[in-house]
């Protein structure tokens, strides 16, 4: 994507023009021109997500299959090599979140990995795809072929009133529960769709063919519940929901432990587990399982209605405790609001510390995540 | 009515003038959730940060256009900062200047010159 001039020309989505169309202001995000609002405005396409349905296009993001070589049961194992997560026992048709870790424990990407009968369905994020790609194929050479899949569009539906629009096209999402995953037919076109998302509200998102990318979101949007919702609403969506952004709330120098990602390592690849060890990093992960990260992801809530975005200082005191990586402004909740990471000595929740502010102090209270509740259909 | 480059608009009133923001800077800006306004009788230099307005995307500044005294703030955009996405040549006027001199509002542009200049 980078040529030696260093200037990057962003890729454009298959449904671009229909993002021009509807009104979209589009901004170069991970190497692609994304819709980052439509004509709604980012506060109602937000609050529309939350209590009808909600269409995004990311398109944008890594899709790639992991055919095995040998046996889905020898692929799991070798994939297990790159993920504290437990990939052998994940039945058929299930989906699980889980991050590649690096020799220090850092994530070098979080994903979504499948079990799809015969092979592995991994989605990560845009800005890593290459690199996650190019760790695939350097490390999981001996057990799959890695297959990025680059004709199919990905998008997503969201929010309470999503089955009740997508069921009508499809019938056969109504059964799947949240995280599974399934082949299903839209008049001959083969979806793959799981019920997921990225916005803490019941949802599914839907790989299929560019060809019918168009036809297909069209048919969506003809739905009464849905409009279109761009990439300022779903960081919103997001955050409210306490889910993390790669790049921001995770990063190399963050480990699962200290990302509050705790929950996502498999009981199996703990000490003491099945398969214990055995990925990147294992040994300072494990360490802080039973011994605590010196550090941790907060949920904040600014006590004024600034928000305190990424980068702004956390003080207690004249002692520098933190830094938040994503805030804003919470449009369900009503109030600004944050995530970051505290020293652990400060982690705790009721903590109240300061945000250093345009150089005021504004007091700022460790809260639970998530800041408005998820409603997955379990 | 005169116009900034930063996407101000000025208008007199009386021996003052009142400042806001255009309705291409709050289309621009996009839903405002935070405006932090400036202390009354506080004396500010041309370029000055002034104020501060929060979208749901990110913070901006508004500059005090011209040096003078800001004698008057309109405190409704603290409690409703959506005003300034509503009205935004009206209701959602930020603050008031005293100038020494009304004359240099002359140097601002004027309706069609600010047009042309957001095209």
């Amino acid at each position: 994507m980078s040529d030696p001039t260093g200037i990057e020309l962003p890729s454009r989505l298959e449904l671009h023009d229909l993002h021009v169309a509807l009104g979209a202001r589009m901004v170069p995000f991970a190497g692609y021109e994304m819709p980052v609002q439509y004509p709604a405005g980012v506060l109602k396409e937000h609050l529309h997500t939350r209590t009808a349905a909600g269409l995004f296009d990311v398109s944008h993001m890594g899709q790639v299959i992991l055919k095995p070589k040998k046996s889905l049961a020898d692929l799991a194992l070798g994939f297990e090599e790159l993920v504290p997560v437990d990939a052998l026992d994940l039945p058929m048709g299930r989906q699980r979140y889980g991050m590649f870790t690096d020799a220090n424990g850092g994530i070098l990407d979080d994903l979504m990995f499948a079990n799809r009968g015969d092979h592995l369905f991994v989605v990560v994020n845009a800005a890593c795809k290459a690199a996650d790609i190019a760790h695939m194929k350097a490390n999981l050479a001996a057990v799959a072929e890695v297959i990025p899949v680059t004709n199919r569009a990905l998008l997503a539906l969201q929010g309470p009133l999503a089955e009740a629009a997508l069921s009508r096209l499809v019938p056969g999402v109504a059964q799947m529960r949240f995280m599974d995953m399934a082949f299903l037919d839209w008049g001959g076109v083969e979806l793959w769709v799981s019920r997921s998302g990225y916005t803490g509200e019941d949802g599914f998102e839907i790989s299929l063919p560019n060809a019918h990318a168009l036809a297909f979101a069209e048919a969506l949007l003809h739905e009464p519940e849905v409009l279109p919702i761009g990439l300022g609403a779903r960081d919103s969506l997001r955050l409210e929901a306490g889910l993390c952004l790669y790049g921001h709330d995770l990063d190399q120098s963050t480990t699962p432990v200290m990302g509050n990602l705790t929950w996502a390592i498999s009981k199996a690849r703990r000490a003491g587990g099945e398969r214990s060890g055995g990925f990147p990093g294992a040994a300072r992960i494990l360490h802080e399982l039973s011994s605590g990260p010196d550090r941790l992801r907060v949920g904040l809530r600014p006590e004024g209605r600034a928000p305190m975005r990424d980068g702004t200082e956390l003080y207690m005191g004249s002692d520098r405790v933190g830094t938040v990586t994503s805030g804003g402004y919470g449009p369900s909740v009503g109030a600004p609001i944050a995530m970051g990471y505290v020293t652990a000595a400060h982690a705790k929740i009721g903590t109240r510390l300061e945000a250093e502010l345009r150089g005021k102090r504004l007091p700022v209270t460790i809260c639970p995540l998530p800041f408005h509740p998820t409603t997955y259909k379990r | 009515m005169k116009y900034t480059k930063d996407h101000e608009w000025l208008r007199v009133e009386g021996d003052l003038v009142v400042v806001g923001i255009t309705e291409h800077a709050a289309t621009q800006l996009g839903d405002v959730v935070f405006v932090e306004l400036p202390e009354v009788e506080t004396m500010v230099a041309e370029g000055d940060e002034v104020c501060v307005i929060e979208s749901v995307k990110a913070a901006s500044d508004i500059l005090a256009p011209i040096d003078g005294e800001i004698v008057a703030v309109n405190e409704a955009l603290v409690d409703n900062p959506a005003l300034v996405n509503e009205d935004p040549t009206g209701a959602a006027w930020f603050f008031k200047l005293r100038l020494d001199d009304m004359s240099v509002l002359d140097d601002f542009m004027d309706e069609d010159e600010y047009a042309e200049l957001i095209g």
